[in-house]
């Protein structure tokens, strides 16, 4: 037999290690569609248990809107389920392009492909339009599927310090010789809510003659006054030369990602991008659904607006009650409580209490980082949000935490 | 010689990895990678710096978490390409 036992028992040594070290990630299996509240079986085997959902991207809460579920349903009756493609053999659809279209038009940029997901379109994009004469300089806190996509480029590889604007230019500076070069950021980053200062960086990118490349996955949608991103919010729309991002979060969160910008970026892609080309078409009823999520925001501010209060609203319960989170505006709200084992334990007390949050710690982030990440969206009401923040302070009461701030914190439980 | 090399590697990674208002020390023996200092992603651009500033190639093979994890151990794979 091929596999043998010692293929086995390397893997299951693996296995162990990942446990022992508390990395070993363990999936709930939820029984509801997806929502501001949900139900879910944990441990396996037990009971349903309904909860309030602070860890979704479903930002606008458009994941299992009734318009949408019922477009996807359209999609299906009218165009099938599957294309059993790629799109350059015979996987695009008319409804590929339309959306294609419609999302050129509400991020205000050239043109767009779609990819089976961001992942697989921050995986294709730097091998197409940069090589070894070429430099990349990236944000050294973005996306592990850019740092995935950089690693497949030829091109060298700079890194700056998160949004440090100063490093960025020295960076700028080191690399005047090369051809090309490309500014690659997180519209907003994952884990701490941060918005990239886009207009410093395309400010740099214009004075050094650098292109700009931003990963809009957790602000597409909703962030800007009319929720086109990154690039309405930070007021640059159109100078992005390549923004790539995902259908997968706010945008009804089922699959499918793009690269949207320049023309001829967009094309090289769908000419040379592997992850493209050799992926299966993204299914017509995600399609006809994304249609309408488009249609829907596109309409009305209405759901982001409701974002941004909620954001609001729960950002100010949190910091009166007396919780350390991250300040900001965005919806992902980290609460933070610095020690591994602490934001483990308040994770599943939290779970207790109903609220349905998950712990972050080293290496996810920094030591002496670890966090909850909420995130709120579109679909919370008041009353869950205000039931959330009575669960955090309950808890934190507990543990002593209410009102101490990092060196405190630290100090009590250690880094 | 060796000296001015330890310095001009613990001032790169001071320059390059810590925040201006850092406190943080950093020896010839500070843990750089599983210290937390410098991330795998970050490790590409040191080993671009150290290809630039000594003119060497590093084989990726021998460009691993342990041979970076420290300026001394940076300073003994140096030595297997230059004369420094």
């Amino acid at each position: 037999m091929a596999y043998s036992e010692k293929t086995r028992s390397h893997y299951g040594t693996e296995l162990g290690s990942i446990r022992t070290a508390g990395l070993f990630k363990e999936e709930r299996s939820i029984t509801s569609a997806q929502g501001s509240r949900i139900t879910v079986e944990y441990p396996p085997g037990s009971p349903g248990k309904e909860v309030i959902n602070l860890c979704a991207n479903n930002y606008l809460g458009l994941s299992s809107h009734p318009a949408v579920v019922e477009a996807a349903h359209r999609g299906l009756d009218t165009h099938g389920f599957g294309m059993s493609s790629v799109r350059f053999i015979c996987g695009t659809q008319d409804i590929h392009r339309e959306l294609e279209a419609k999302l050129s038009q509400f991020l205000e940029t050239e043109d767009t492909v779609l990819f089976p997901s961001c992942m697989e379109a921050n995986a294709g994009l730097f091998d197409v339009v940069l090589d070894k004469d070429d430099a990349m300089i990236a944000d050294r806190l973005v996306h592990a599927s850019i740092v995935d996509g950089m690693r497949l480029c030829k091109a060298q590889l700079y890194n700056y310090k998160h949004m440090n604007m100063a490093h960025l230019e020295e960076k700028l500076q080191e690399t005047q010789e090369c051809r090309f070069r490309m500014v690659i950021t997180d519209g907003v980053f994952s884990m701490d809510g941060d918005i990239a200062p886009l207009e410093a960086i395309c400010d740099l990118a214009d004075k050094y003659d650098a292109m700009v490349m931003v990963d809009d996955s957790h602000s597409t949608g909703f962030l800007g006054k009319r929720g086109k991103g990154t690039h309405e919010h930070c007021g640059v729309l159109g100078r992005i030369d390549a923004i790539t991002t995902t259908l997968g979060k706010a945008l009804g969160g089922a699959a499918g990602g793009c690269v949207s910008g320049r023309k001829e970026i967009a094309e090289l892609c769908r000419q040379r991008a592997r992850p493209y080309l050799f992926s299966n078409t993204v299914p017509p009823s995600v399609i006809a659904a994304s249609i309408k999520v488009i249609d829907l925001i596109s309409q009305s501010t209405e759901r982001r607006n409701k974002l941004e209060e909620n954001t609001k609203y729960f950002r100010e319960k949190m910091t009166a009650a007396g919780l350390d989170i991250r300040p900001g505006v965005h919806p992902i709200v980290p609460v933070m409580l610095y020690n591994a084992k602490l934001a483990q334990n308040v994770s599943r007390e939290l779970y207790e209490e109903g609220i349905y949050a998950v712990g972050f710690f080293f290496p996810v982030v920094p030591q002496g980082a670890a966090r909850i990440r909420v995130q709120i969206s579109a679909d919370h009401e008041k009353e869950q949000l205000d039931k959330a923040v009575a669960a955090f302070a309950k808890i934190g009461a507990k543990y002593n935490i209410i009102g101490k701030k990092k060196d405190e914190v630290i100090a009590t439980y250690g880094l | 010689m060796a000296e001015d090399i330890t310095k001009v590697l613990v001032d790169y990674i001071k320059r390059e990895y810590l925040d201006e208002d850092s406190d943080q020390e950093i020896t010839a023996e500070t843990k750089l990678i599983s210290g937390g200092i410098v991330d795998s992603f970050s490790m590409v651009s040191l080993k671009l710096f150290l290809e630039k500033r000594f003119k060497i190639s590093i084989p990726d093979d021998k460009a691993t978490p342990e041979a970076f994890d420290s300026v001394n151990n940076i300073i003994k794979l140096l030595k297997q390409f230059t004369t420094v």
